[in-house]
């Protein structure tokens, strides 16, 4: 407001005095420096982004993008890939009375057997989705509602859970062990692979539970607490999420190295998906030998113990079996796009090329000035 | 503003007493009364706004005021009470962040005016008490105190005169710095009182501190020995103000009766009004638009939620229940702090960073106009100075220059050139002044005789010895400033010759015209040694000391145009000298005299010389006696005196014969034509604002090559209105009319675009108005006429090359600023000046420019942007100003669509999240993004961009015309940066969310989730980002490398950094090994290049499609530098 008012007082009488007094060495200083920063004169590369170079660029991209392109396609298409759907919402579904009579209550689970044919056989490693639709696990009040130091094996976190897992944080007086609402969700219907013989023999297909999950996570993110040994202990005075049927440390009683907040199943759940339509890695049927396919074409039976409701929010249930390639599993969606831009890029190269060629017959006649 | 509001609190009931008693020297009236000190404020100045204790508060406060920061300060504060998807420290820390560092700079300012503020404050001043002489601290002058001042040095405070040491009890006074006029002006000690200070017992009784400078009403009791007290009415010649100067007088004693922040000045000092910079109102509007769209956004998530959650199961699944708490609240209450959180997630539209980003621009920014060794003038020895930086980018927007004349366009060193006597010419040689060469000289001065008559060319001196008002300046001590001129007009000390001590003297005139030719004739060998009770007294060449007797002075004015005097000289003969423009004098001369000179004058008129004829005549004793009786009868009259003297002036000065003419050059600046031409060919109007003669500034404008051969002149001046004869109203309004036809409405209509040159067939006209005629036409006497005449004004004006207004005041300079700033369009105007009358309309301008020049620093200290030179406007405007101006629309510009594509992503999430407020990125990318990943190219890009050279901007002034009228941050630009902000945004969601609609992206099946998904979008929004950038920049130094890649890489870095370790105090370990786990897939990495490649190809396109098509195809192919270098290996 008054800023500098008084410089309108400023001796102006002693402008002879102040020059006379202000002496070489002040003056001096005043003098800008000569450097190419303060002049603004760095030394600079100036690109000119004219037809002419971007040309050839285009014309790279082109013939990197098309082969590339090109190579995802084919590998996505030669991913096999197979899912079935057994929500049980049809009638004719075998899942339809279990998907029904869905009781939390009920003790005896619901089993049902989905049988599907598989017309290709699948090479090398076959992996074992579920899919889950219209299951929002990207919500917010979902997502936040866990606590990571208790799944870190913290002991106070594991007496006392983090606010956000509310309401999942307490039952019956005792803290949740895991809390929270991702780990209350915790899937839990169990995926059973039959291959039927052409004589009618169901042999079971071994099923791989571990690599399922990131290593990090199931080798820092996630510990149990007081180490894996003696889990009952561990989890001593904690209650198990209120829809599980068993407590955390009974999920894999066979397997130390995969039982309590380690469990595989529960650290690939607890990843929750982008987008309500998502699939989770189940198991993984590891080839047999080089000569046999993993799975042979033929008749199988998927058994299903039914225990995970998702027609109360009208959600479905899948399950997908898969080969993988070196970039994941079965999407078109790369490959088409590279091919499209690498097209694009190609078309582009040849109508910059069309441009420029004109552009400089023209340029060399009397469009320069002067 | 808020001190004197205190003040006025406080002192309320003493400013209930309409008047003050000051007791000088502190000296109780009587030794009866009881004496009690009345309490006035103390001298000091006080300009800094805050102070160590009073910072911190007042400053938040100032900062908090912003609309831009109360708007953070708001979501932060939703943030830290409502339930919203984003931590507080999100919002928090870029704001705190922001606020530190304007506070910071706001901090350092105020420090620099603190210790200007000390600078006068504590600067010593003599004070008297009880007979000796202290010297004090400015600050610590109490009112009442009696206050030495000597010569040269500024009264410290507002003083009553008590004691002089000239003999007459006056002293001399410039108040340059008070109101601009540098005359020295006579101030009077109060009358009758005692010489000796010490025994006065006296008290002073005045009006209350009033800003009104020419104003002041006082008495002065003097007390004497139980006498009656006598009593001594002041006025406003006995007060000196507080910032005037002491001139010509060694030393005076005052009183203080005003001080500190009640003086005079300080009352008048209007605060300088916040110069806003027409970017920052684009800035400001371009945020309404995104205020709207981020509301919109907000208000369209809200509602889709609830329809969303009115299908039954969505709401509230078996596996994510609500919390009671959600629950209880009431559904309203929910819905507004819903929008709430929508408005927090999407906050992040509105960049906080942008102000700060755009603050530290502006002020690193504006140390390269301190730098520049090309402001740097060696006479001086200083550079540029930068007061304000906010208006940096103005430079490069000005569409009006208004111009001061003397001082700016000139040199104010008015330079005798040469003379005509009976026809033949002399020019003075002389080694140190520079002649142009084209002027015909015949031989130096000891050739004279050859030429006219010996007797001749002595009369044409004496002529010049006695024809003017000059006074020798008394003082003949050594003038220590050797050829230093001092501001005051006309005083002069000429250095340049060697002369004999004694004969180095200074001369003080109204004129500096006068000055020069005294000077003149002294070179020629007459010198004037003074006046000295009614005799001039004048030396030969013969070195023989002449007397004359002046009888009358003639006085100069501006219709007559001429001033004579009348001298008897020792012989008893008569004479009449008269000097005066050739157009006043002609008329009164033998004609046959008149052809011999007229042509020289013509010639030094078109060289932009100031031009004066000198004529002579001898009266006879009857004539005398005539005129004497006539002009005493005259002087006498009571009414129209005026008139009457100018009757018998006219009657004296006819049958004069003609001796010779002048010239005398008012130097123009260093390059001052190409400086102008070069601002002309910008599209730049220039307006010359000068207080002077309209002769003087019409030839200093065909000087300047303002106006041209060709170039038709509208005048609009007393003499023209007083033309025909009739009233002037009347004459003002026709000839109003027929200009604005000429100008106007025959004007053929030009397109902006199409005026590239200015000096083309179409006529271009020059305007010419006067300070009379201007009240005339601003303050007509009708209301509609006013407004009609100042549109009429303003149009023809506007369609002139440039446009002279002479003879302004300081306050009309400012008016027709102001009247142009205002006019439709709001064209940016820039003033341009010297002294302290430019001051008014420095201030006025959107950009005010001052020249330290000679009239003192006032200009430059009111100016935002202070130069050396004239010339250097040239650089200031055409180089620096567009490359600010691009930089920081770019920056803008960018800014927006940066973070445009950054929140429309996570808009677009919602709509897959079911409208739960789910953050797509995690916190820290959303914090770190505005603050580290983004802010250093487009920092670094804002200050170093050089789309076109310097060179070529300085070269091609036409350039300029490019980024008139805010062109790239026009509606246009900001649309087609927000289609590509959109463009972008939609790209990047959609991209990843084809790709994860099979979320196994790994080689061993495992899946990505969520945090996955977000990361590689803000993966490919980084990098899309900056590469745009990188796509735009034109100029690539090193730091731009360094800074583009740095940011890049320091994005990885962080990414593996944050997402390597299980950091202890973060409640939830989102985006451990996240990154790294994205980078492990083949199908992720294609996916952002992919994505990365396709944003920027419909850029790269536009970049190479532009070139060669288009209107501008030719100019753009001159001015990228390597075809730049063509045309300089052609040429």
């Amino acid at each position: 407001m008054m800023a500098s008012s008084y410089n309108a007082k400023e001796e102006d009488g002693h402008n002879s005095g102040a020059s006379n007094n202000g002496g070489a060495g002040v003056v001096k200083s005043k003098k800008p420096d000569n450097t190419a920063f303060k002049q603004q004169r760095l030394p600079a590369w100036q690109p000119i982004l004219t037809a002419g170079t971007v040309l050839p660029a285009f014309f790279v991209i082109g013939l990197i993008f098309i082969p590339i392109g090109i190579g995802l396609f084919v590998s996505s298409n030669n991913i096999k890939e197979f899912e079935i759907d057994y929500t049980g919402v049809d009638i004719n579904n075998p899942c339809y009375n279990c998907a029904k009579n869905f009781s939390w209550n009920s003790t005896t689970p619901c089993v049902c057997s989905v049988p599907f044919t598989l017309e290709q056989p699948f090479e090398s490693n076959v992996f074992m989705y579920y899919g889950l639709s219209n299951f929002y696990q990207n919500h917010r009040r979902y997502v936040k509602s866990r606590d990571d130091s208790q799944l870190n094996g913290d002991q106070s976190a594991l007496k006392n859970p983090s606010k956000e897992c509310e309401p999942y944080r307490t039952s019956e007086g005792q803290p949740i062990a895991p809390c929270g609402a991702i780990a209350n969700s915790l899937f839990n219907d169990t995926l059973e692979l039959y291959h039927i013989d052409s004589n009618g023999t169901r042999n079971t297909i071994p099923l791989v539970k571990k690599g399922i999950a990131w290593w990090t996570d199931k080798h820092v993110k996630f510990r149990n607490p007081g180490g894996n040994n003696n889990l009952t202990v561990a989890f001593q005075g904690t209650s198990k999420p209120v829809n599980w049927r068993k407590p955390v440390y009974e999920l894999d009683p066979s397997d130390p190295e995969n039982n309590g907040f380690i469990n595989e199943d529960f650290i690939v759940w607890m990843r929750t998906a982008a987008l309500p339509t998502f699939r989770k890695l189940y198991r993984i049927i590891q080839k047999k030998s080089s000569t046999t396919p993993t799975l042979p074409s033929g008749k199988y039976l998927l058994e299903i113990t039914y225990n995970y409701p998702v027609l109360s929010f009208d959600g479905r249930k899948r399950m997908i079996l898969s080969t993988i390639s070196w970039m994941g599993g079965k999407n078109p969606f790369l490959g088409i796009a590279y091919i499209t831009v690498g097209s694009i890029c190609f078309f582009l190269g040849v109508v910059l090329l069309i441009i420029h060629h004109k552009y400089d017959t023209r340029n060399n006649s009397p469009d320069i000035p002067n | 503003m808020l001190r004197r509001r205190l003040n006025r609190l406080l002192g309320g009931d003493e400013r209930r007493v309409d008047s003050r008693t000051i007791y000088v020297g502190h000296r109780s009236s009587s030794t009866t009364e009881a004496f009690i000190p009345p309490k006035f404020c103390d001298n000091r100045i006080v300009s800094s706004k805050y102070t160590v204790w009073n910072f911190l508060p007042k400053n938040l406060f100032e900062q908090f005021r912003r609309i831009a920061n109360f708007y953070f300060l708001i979501i932060f504060l939703v943030q830290v009470i409502v339930d919203t998807p984003t931590s507080p420290v999100t919002s928090g820390l870029p704001l705190f962040f922001v606020i530190t560092v304007t506070a910071i700079k706001q901090g350092y300012e105020d420090w620099l005016r603190h210790k200007a503020d000390n600078e006068v404050n504590k600067y010593p001043v003599t004070v008297l008490e009880q007979g000796r002489k202290i010297r004090k601290e400015s600050e610590k002058i109490k009112v009442g105190d009696v206050v030495e001042v000597e010569e040269d040095e500024t009264f410290p405070c507002d003083l009553i005169l008590l004691q002089s040491s000239r003999d007459d009890d006056t002293c001399f006074v410039t108040t340059a710095s008070l109101d601009g006029e540098s005359n020295h002006k006579t101030h009077y000690t109060v009358p009758d009182t005692e010489k000796d200070l010490e025994s006065l017992n006296a008290t002073i009784e005045c009006e209350q501190p009033q800003p009104d400078l020419y104003k002041f009403v006082g008495r002065m009791h003097i007390y004497k020995n139980e006498q009656e007290p006598a009593v001594r009415s002041l006025g406003p010649e006995n007060l000196l103000l507080k910032g005037a100067t002491l001139k010509n007088t060694q030393k005076i004693c005052g009183v203080a009766v005003y001080t500190g922040m009640e003086t005079k000045m300080a009352l008048n000092y209007q605060g300088k009004s916040q110069k806003r910079s027409a970017v920052e109102k684009s800035i400001n509007a371009f945020l309404l638009v995104y205020l709207c769209i981020l509301v919109s956004k907000a208000l369209v998530c809200t509602t889709l939620k609830y329809v969303w959650q009115s299908k039954p199961g969505q709401d509230e699944p078996w596996y994510n229940e609500k919390t009671q708490r959600e629950k209880d609240t009431n559904l309203y209450l929910k819905m507004f702090t819903d929008f709430l959180s929508f408005m927090v997630l999407f906050n992040f539209i509105i960049p906080v960073s942008m102000y700060v980003t755009v603050e530290m621009q502006k002020f690193l920014g504006s140390f390269f106009i301190t730098w520049d060794k090309d402001f740097f003038d060696p006479e001086i020895k200083e550079g540029a100075l930068v007061n304000t930086s906010d208006l940096n980018e103005e430079l490069g927007q000005v569409e009006y220059v208004f111009t001061d004349k003397t001082g700016t366009l000139t040199q104010n060193n008015m330079e005798f050139i040469e003379c005509c006597i009976d026809g033949f010419q002399y020019k003075y040689r002389d080694a140190n002044s520079e002649l142009d060469g084209f002027c015909v000289t015949d031989g130096p001065v000891n050739k004279v005789q050859e030429k006219a008559g010996r007797e001749r060319e002595e009369l044409f001196l004496r002529a010049l010895c006695l024809c003017h008002t000059v006074q020798v300046k008394e003082s003949t001590k050594q003038s220590q400033g050797d050829g230093l001129i001092d501001q005051v007009d006309g005083f002069g000390v000429d250095g340049e010759v060697p002369r004999p001590p004694q004969e180095q003297r200074g001369f003080i005139a109204s004129s500096p015209d006068e000055v020069a030719l005294v000077k003149g004739a002294m070179r020629y060998g007459f010198t004037f040694l003074g006046l000295e009770s009614k005799t001039m007294k004048i030396l030969t060449r013969n070195n023989d000391v002449e007397m004359y007797e002046l009888l009358h002075v003639l006085n100069f004015d501006p219709v007559r145009r001429r001033m004579s005097v009348i001298v008897r000289s020792k012989s008893g003969d008569t004479l009449l000298f008269c000097k005066g423009a050739d157009s006043s004098i002609f008329p009164r001369v033998r004609q046959e005299e008149v052809e011999r000179i007229r042509m020289n004058v013509e010639r030094n008129a078109t060289e932009g010389y100031r031009t004066l004829c000198v004529a002579y005549k001898y009266l006879s004793a009857e004539e005398y006696a005539q005129a004497d009786a006539g002009l005493r009868e005259a002087r006498l009259a009571l009414q129209d005196r005026e008139e009457q003297l100018i009757t018998i002036y006219n009657q004296v000065e006819t049958g004069m014969s003609l001796i010779g003419a002048t010239a005398v050059e008012d130097r123009l600046q260093e390059e001052a034509a190409e400086t102008m031409e070069a601002l002309q060919g910008a599209g730049i109007k220039v307006w010359v604002l000068t207080g002077d003669k309209m002769e003087t500034a019409k030839s200093t404008c065909y000087a300047c090559r303002l106006f041209q051969r060709n170039t038709e002149l509208l005048e609009l001046t007393v003499r023209t209105l007083d033309d025909g004869g009739r009233r002037r109203e009347e004459r003002l309004h026709e000839l109003l009319l027929e200009y604005h036809k000429k100008a106007v409405q025959d004007a053929p209509p030009v397109k902006a675009g199409v005026t590239r040159t200015w000096s083309s067939a179409t006529q271009d006209y020059g305007f010419i108005i006067d300070g009379a005629t201007l009240s005339m036409v601003l303050n007509s006497s009708s209301e509609s006429n006013s407004s009609r005449y100042k549109n009429l004004f303003l149009q023809i004006c506007q369609n002139c090359a440039s446009v002279l207004c002479c003879r302004m005041a300081p306050l009309q300079k400012a008016q027709i600023v102001k009247m142009v700033k205002n006019s439709k369009g709001s064209p940016i105007t820039l003033s341009i000046g010297d002294g302290a009358n430019d001051v008014s309309m420095i201030l006025e301008a959107h950009v005010g420019i001052g020249i330290k020049g000679k009239e003192g620093r006032q200009a430059v200290r009111n100016s935002d942007y202070a130069i050396p030179k004239l010339k250097h406007l040239k650089k200031l405007l055409l180089a620096h100003g567009h490359l600010y101006y691009v930089r920081i629309a770019h920056l803008v510009q960018y800014f927006f669509y940066k973070n445009l594509c950054f929140i429309l992503p996570q808009f677009l999430y919602q709509f897959f999240c079911g409208y739960s407020q789910q953050p797509l990125y995690d916190a820290a990318y959303l914090t770190m993004y505005n603050i580290c990943f983004t802010s250093m190219p487009i920092l670094a890009y804002s200050l170093l961009e050089q789309h076109i050279c310097m060179e070529v901007l300085l070269d091609n002034s036409t350039l300029y015309r490019e980024i008139a009228k805010n062109a790239m941050l026009r509606w246009g630009p900001f649309l087609y940066w927000t289609l590509l902000g959109v463009f972008h945004g939609l790209l990047f969601f959609f991209g990843v969310r084809y790709l994860f609609s099979n979320p196994a992206l790994q080689d061993n099946g495992q899946v990505f989730g969520n945090w996955s998904y977000g990361t590689i979008v803000f993966t490919v929004l980084v990098f899309t980002v900056t590469l745009k950038l990188a796509l735009d920049t034109r100029h690539w130094t090193w730091i731009n490398h360094f800074v583009i890649w740095g940011s890049l890489a320091f994005y990885m870095f962080f990414s593996f950094f944050w997402g390597g370790i299980i950091w202890p105090f973060l409640k939830q370990q989102r985006l451990y090994f996240v990154f790294a786990n994205m980078l492990s897939s083949v199908s992720a990495w294609l996916v952002i290049i992919l994505l990365i490649l396709l944003s920027l190809l419909p850029e790269i396109l536009l970049v190479v499609f532009r070139k060669p098509r288009g209107p501008h195809a030719r100019q753009i192919a001159a001015v990228t530098p390597l075809s730049y270098k063509h045309l300089k290996e052609r040429e």
